[in-house]
Order: structure tokens, then C-alpha cells, then sequence
């Protein structure tokens, strides 16, 4: 076993109103950003998890996701990294 | 008659609860969140709070809370569960009820008096309302903003499953009467069964007209008169 480092953004679907998001958007774009075409606020979890590999521990994570970390209705997730801790 | 309110840590509207329940003549049961057992109760209530610090998202937590095994068994059994405010986010979460409660789209949080249409009066909650009732609770929370998919509000519309609904002075679900922007200006729902109703508003704080209204006592009578039925 390997303890592995996997990063996963989840953020709120697309199309599905974020208020966090467009309230970052608009004050980025009263600080002159014009160029800011939307914005979603999310969370970004860090998970530190003993494996076999980086594929299962990826797996595992996914699984994490889809049970408890993302909510299935309103949230999508990607994993951004997985590396050895 | 026996009604159960649980108490998780962050829990705070149980004892207003177990106050409500006993002045309707029920027997109010406190349960903690490690029990494994209901403790005979005939109906559960899953009261308002900010359970586990509303940790990763309100009520997410909550759900792996011992008690929360027993009480998603009793609700597969047919076992009746209210679920206020963050008792409604909580069986959101533990799939009793479809759905999602998402941070307010004004982002802040709001407490304050909403008036609300009673939209469903064959409801454990509704029958001693009328059809089409106005009735005023407090709100207070900054996640309420009830989202779900296309096809599972249609089929709430469809099937009568919306309990109660904000609306203005006027009685119209218009944009501007949602204190938090739920879709279709859902405040309450009801599972298909009828076993299972959560909703964001404080009805066991509308009990004296002291304090603003006494609208809920209703809502707890019709729900001893269903339990003893």
C-alpha cells in the first residue's frame, strides 16, 4: 500500500444559478476584469488515502464523490491531481 | 400519542419543538443522535439547527448519525418523519425526500415572517388547514433555496406533492415573495407515500399570536389527529 495525495474540485452544475459565483463575478468585473465571463464557486477537497496504486486510489475518490462529498443533484466533480503523499 | 425529536450536535430548535408537541397533548420523546432505537415514538421530527456545523453542506453530515439509520428504517416501514428547516436539508440529504436545499440566492441569511399557501390539505401536516389557506411562520436559515431536477419538480406539480408554497400579501407565488429563490417557490414537500413531509419554515415558532402568529399550532393538531387516527 501507498499513501496517495488526490485533489478533487467539485463545483455546481452548470446552467444551475450560483449566487456565490455571480457575486464574485460582478465584483470582479467592478475591479475592471471585462473579460470575467462567469464564475462557479466550489469546494476543493485534498484526501490523503492508502491504495495499491494511483489508479485506485483515483477510484476510490470517485466513489467518495459520488457518496457523500459531491451532491448528485447539483454538483458535478473532476479529480484535479493524484500524487504520492 | 408519542413523537420522537431528535437532537444533533448543532441542533437548535428541539426544545421549541418538544414545547409545540406538548401543548397539542402528544408526548414529546427527545432522542440523541447516537441512539440506536426510536423508543416506540409514532412519528419522528427532525427539528431545526445547524447540525455538524452544516459541514461539506447542511445536513450531509447529519444523515451518518446513528439515529439517522433507524429513522430512514422507520420511514421505509410507512413511519411518518417531519423534517423542519434543517430536518427538511437532513432528509433531502439521506434521500428521503427529492431534492436539494442550495444557499439563498440573495446569499444572505434570512429571519424574518413569510406568508405561505397552503397548497395540499391531505397532508399529516395540512388537514386542519384550508385548501388554498394563508398562513404566516418565521423563517430562519441561508440555505433554502429548494432545487431539483426538471423532471422531479413536474412530478411533485403533477402529483400534488408541494405542501406549501411562499406567496405575497396578495396570495400570488410571484419571484418577489420567495425569501430564497425555490424553484417554483416551494417551501414544503411530501414524498409520494405521504410518510415523509420537510419543509424550511418554523412552524413551531408561529404558536402565540405574541410572537408574531400562531399559524402552526394548526400544523401540530392536524398531525395528532392524523397519528391518533
Amino acid at each position: 500500500m501507498t499513501r496517495f495525495r488526490v485533489a478533487v474540485h467539485i463545483v455546481p452544475r452548470k446552467g444551475l444559478l450560483d449566487p456565490q459565483g455571480k457575486a464574485v463575478a460582478d465584483a470582479l468585473h467592478a475591479l475592471g476584469f471585462a473579460g470575467v465571463a462567469d464564475v462557479r464557486v466550489g469546494r476543493h477537497l485534498v484526501v490523503d488515502a492508502d491504495a495499491t496504486d494511483a489508479r485506485s486510489a483515483e477510484q476510490s475518490v470517485r466513489e467518495m464523490c459520488a457518496r457523500l462529498l459531491a451532491n448528485p443533484v447539483t454538483e458535478d466533480y473532476e479529480v484535479a491531481g493524484v500524487s504520492v503523499a | 400519542m408519542r413523537i420522537g425529536i431528535v437532537t444533533f450536535p448543532g441542533s437548535n430548535c428541539d426544545d421549541d419543538t418538544v414545547a409545540a408537541v406538548a401543548r397539542v397533548g402528544a408526548t414529546p420523546v427527545k432522542l440523541w443522535h447516537k441512539d440506536h432505537d426510536l423508543r416506540d415514538v409514532d412519528l419522528v421530527i427532525l427539528p431545526g439547527g445547524f447540525s455538524y456545523g452544516d459541514y461539506l453542506r447542511a445536513g450531509a453530515i447529519a444523515r451518518f448519525s446513528p439515529i439517522m439509520r433507524e429513522v430512514a428504517e422507520h420511514a421505509r416501514r410507512g413511519g411518518r418523519v417531519l423534517g423542519i428547516c434543517n430536518g427538511f436539508q437532513i432528509a433531502c440529504e439521506a434521500g428521503l425526500l427529492p431534492g436539494v436545499l442550495l444557499r439563498n440566492d440573495s446569499l444572505q441569511f434570512r429571519s424574518e415572517m413569510v406568508r405561505l399557501r397552503v397548497e395540499n390539505t391531505g397532508t399529516m401536516c395540512t388537514g386542519l388547514y384550508e385548501a388554498g389557506q394563508l398562513v404566516r411562520y418565521p423563517i430562519a436559515h441561508g440555505d433554502g433555496r429548494y432545487t431539483a431536477d426538471a423532471g422531479t419538480v413536474e412530478r411533485l406539480e403533477g402529483d400534488g406533492l408541494v405542501v406549501f408554497r411562499y406567496v405575497d400579501a396578495a396570495g400570488e407565488a410571484t419571484a418577489g415573495a420567495s425569501p430564497n429563490g425555490a424553484m417554483h417557490n416551494i417551501a414544503g414537500i411530501v414524498n409520494a407515500d405521504g410518510n415523509v413531509l420537510g419543509m424550511m419554515p418554523h412552524p413551531e415558532r408561529a404558536l402565540d399570536d405574541a410572537l408574531g402568529s400562531s399559524d402552526g399550532l394548526a400544523l401540530f393538531e392536524s398531525l395528532v389527529a392524523r397519528v391518533a387516527a
